[in-house]
């Protein structure tokens, strides 16, 4: 008895080491990811908060207190809340129409959806200019009735609506097409308007997955460069948002306001990050759904 | 009415769920005003170029280089990518070690740091003074200011995106697979590189088009560290900015038109690779 326990345990400790590496392959591969990670993201990093202080806090704060640079983080502030609310509600319909009903031509719609992904946001701005520029059919129009696009907020908006375009769809989709639709046929079943069906069944189910979206759709809608720079024609302390001030700043070299300022969206980048790690740990069945396509 | 629900049957299965038409609409409107007909509208643009100055400013050799430097920088980026996010997500898989929930979070950094940060970041620490580039420098190696400096920025965004497709179909490998090919003798390698790598070579060029299809497209990381001189480390989106400054439309125009030509074509390669392997191996996905 004791002999044939032995064999099993001698035959686990087997199995395990054959569907495993070595102790030292195994120290060694950790090794090689973090040196790399610290080289590529880490380091980088630390740079900004580095580079931002390295006159001290004083110039950080006067840095941070220069009117041109406090529009700009107002102006960062109106676009992306603009620009989210306008997705969400798009995302959350495109979602309800694509995981809930089965209907042709629905893969290509999905497609068209993800099509910002794979445009460069450089161009993703210049089909704007090209739409409203002044040598467009639309612009010269728009202007005789005082209606400004580039150049201005709405041009703004518009280039961080394309490129956010996809971030809260493609989190919902998969997820509502894994929760399938009973919920809402037993509520509509028992009585249940439309709307109340939407509000109390559906949207409590998918809250923790539309929040994981808007967040990373904020991330990008914030710090979003090439899209916005291509439209906004740099008028300082007017059109200037905040990844563009950054740019001019440190163009002119001053280094410690061009890092000052990168230092608050570092900590937009971090805030998202802690928050995406807790809603993942907390809900993760939901936001797996999502990872898997 | 009956009639009609036959009728709408044909391109959509009857559902008892409402708001269809109302979502569907919706959607429909707010892709064709932002996406649609925007996008047409760089089509039309350059269809009234007429094919001898589309052919001339894609012909020209400033353009080519520059394609050439993107396309090319995008594509050493992206394999780096495979390799080191091959890595990464089966450390972050398969082996426990203290910190690993920090690492597993920090690699989408790249997905929440804004470009320009990351750009004037990554610029700093690789510039001949800077905390690894002096120690470079010293070495003779020179990587801000040059197409070196363009594929780290680029390995920089498109890390997360080789980590987040692997991961996951790693994750759902079966041990006994393992088990089984540890039995019939291979050895650790060879279980590797024959039993399991095969099955994620699907997950793998996924991850491959997207780091790449976004490194062809970046702006906002390389601008700052690439020194842009032109025929030699100038990006092609940074030639739009440029003919656009110059109020030169139809040149930025045309290289816009090539750029996506040029990505939508490879994605579609690369699509149809992948659902070719996938067919071959894959593990169900």
């Amino acid at each position: 008895m004791a002999m044939a326990l032995d064999t099993t345990i001698e035959q686990t400790a087997l199995v395990q080491a054959a569907t495993s590496e070595s102790r030292v392959a195994r120290y060694t591969l950790i090794t090689i990811s973090l040196v790399f990670l610290a080289l590529i993201l880490a380091l980088p990093l630390a740079a900004v908060f580095h580079e931002a202080f390295r006159k001290g806090t004083a110039a950080f704060t006067s840095a941070l207190q220069d009117p041109e640079t406090l529009s700009a983080i107002k102006l960062t502030l109106i676009v992306a809340g603009i620009a989210v609310p306008l997705n969400l509600v798009f995302g959350v319909a495109a979602a309800w129409a694509i995981a809930k009903f089965e209907f042709r031509g629905k893969a290509f719609l999905t497609t068209l959806i993800d099509l910002p992904f794979s445009v460069s946001p450089v161009i993703s701005g210049l089909v704007f200019v090209i739409l409203f520029g002044s040598q467009s059919l639309l612009g010269p129009v728009l202007k005789s009735y005082g209606i400004q696009i580039l150049f201005a907020v709405p041009g703004l908006v518009l280039a961080t609506v394309f490129v956010t375009f996809p971030f809260v769809a493609r989190e919902l989709i998969p997820l509502m097409q894994e929760q399938g639709t009973a919920d809402e046929e037993a509520a509509l079943s028992l009585g249940a308007s439309g709307w109340q069906t939407f509000w109390h069944v559906t949207l409590p189910n998918i809250k923790w997955g539309l929040l994981y979206g808007v967040l990373l759709c904020n991330a990008r809608a914030m710090g979003e460069f090439g899209a916005v720079s291509v439209v906004s024609g740099h008028i300082r302390g007017e059109t200037n948002t905040m990844p563009l001030q950054v740019e001019i700043l440190y163009n002119e070299y001053n280094f410690v306001a061009a890092f000052a300022v990168a230092t608050l969206l570092a900590l937009l980048a971090l805030v998202t990050l802690v928050l995406k790690t807790l809603l993942e740990i907390k809900f993760s069945d939901e936001i797996a759904a999502s990872r898997r396509h | 009415m009956e009639f009609g629900t036959v009728k709408r049957s044909q391109w959509r299965s009857p559902s008892v769920l409402p708001g269809f038409g109302l979502a569907l609409g919706a959607t429909l409107v707010w892709l064709t005003l932002i996406i649609l007909i925007p996008l047409s509208g760089l089509a039309v643009r350059t269809s009234s170029l007429g094919w001898a100055k589309f052919w001339a400013i894609a012909s020209d050799e400033r353009t080519l280089k520059a394609l050439q430097v993107s396309f090319g920088t995008a594509f050493v980026a992206a394999l780096i990518n495979v390799v080191f996010g091959v890595l990464l997500a089966w450390v972050l898989v398969r082996y426990r070690f203290p910190g690993r929930r920090i690492i597993d979070a920090v690699v989408d950094l790249p997905f929440a740091l804004p470009t320009a940060v990351a750009g004037i970041a990554l610029t700093t620490l690789y510039a001949p003074n800077g905390w690894i580039g002096a120690p470079l420098a010293s070495l003779g190696l020179k990587v801000a200011f040059t197409p070196v400096g363009i594929v780290l920025a680029l390995v920089f965004v498109g890390l997360p995106f080789v980590v987040r497709t692997v991961q996951p179909v790693m994750e759902e490998i079966d041990r006994e697979v393992e088990e089984t090919s540890a039995t019939l003798g291979a050895n650790r390698f060879q279980t590797i590189a024959h039993v399991l790598l095969p099955g994620l070579l699907p997950a793998v060029l996924t991850g491959f088009a997207l780091a790449f299809a976004r490194g062809v497209g970046e702006y906002g990381s390389v601008i700052f560290i690439a020194g842009n001189l032109p025929y030699v480390s100038e990006i092609a989106p940074l030639l739009i900015v440029i003919r656009l400054e110059e109020f030169n439309y139809p040149g930025a125009t045309a290289i816009a038109a090539i750029m996506l030509i040029l990505s939508f074509a490879m994605l579609l390669v690369i699509n149809l690779i992948q659902a070719w392997s996938r067919r071959r191996y894959g593990y169900g996905t």
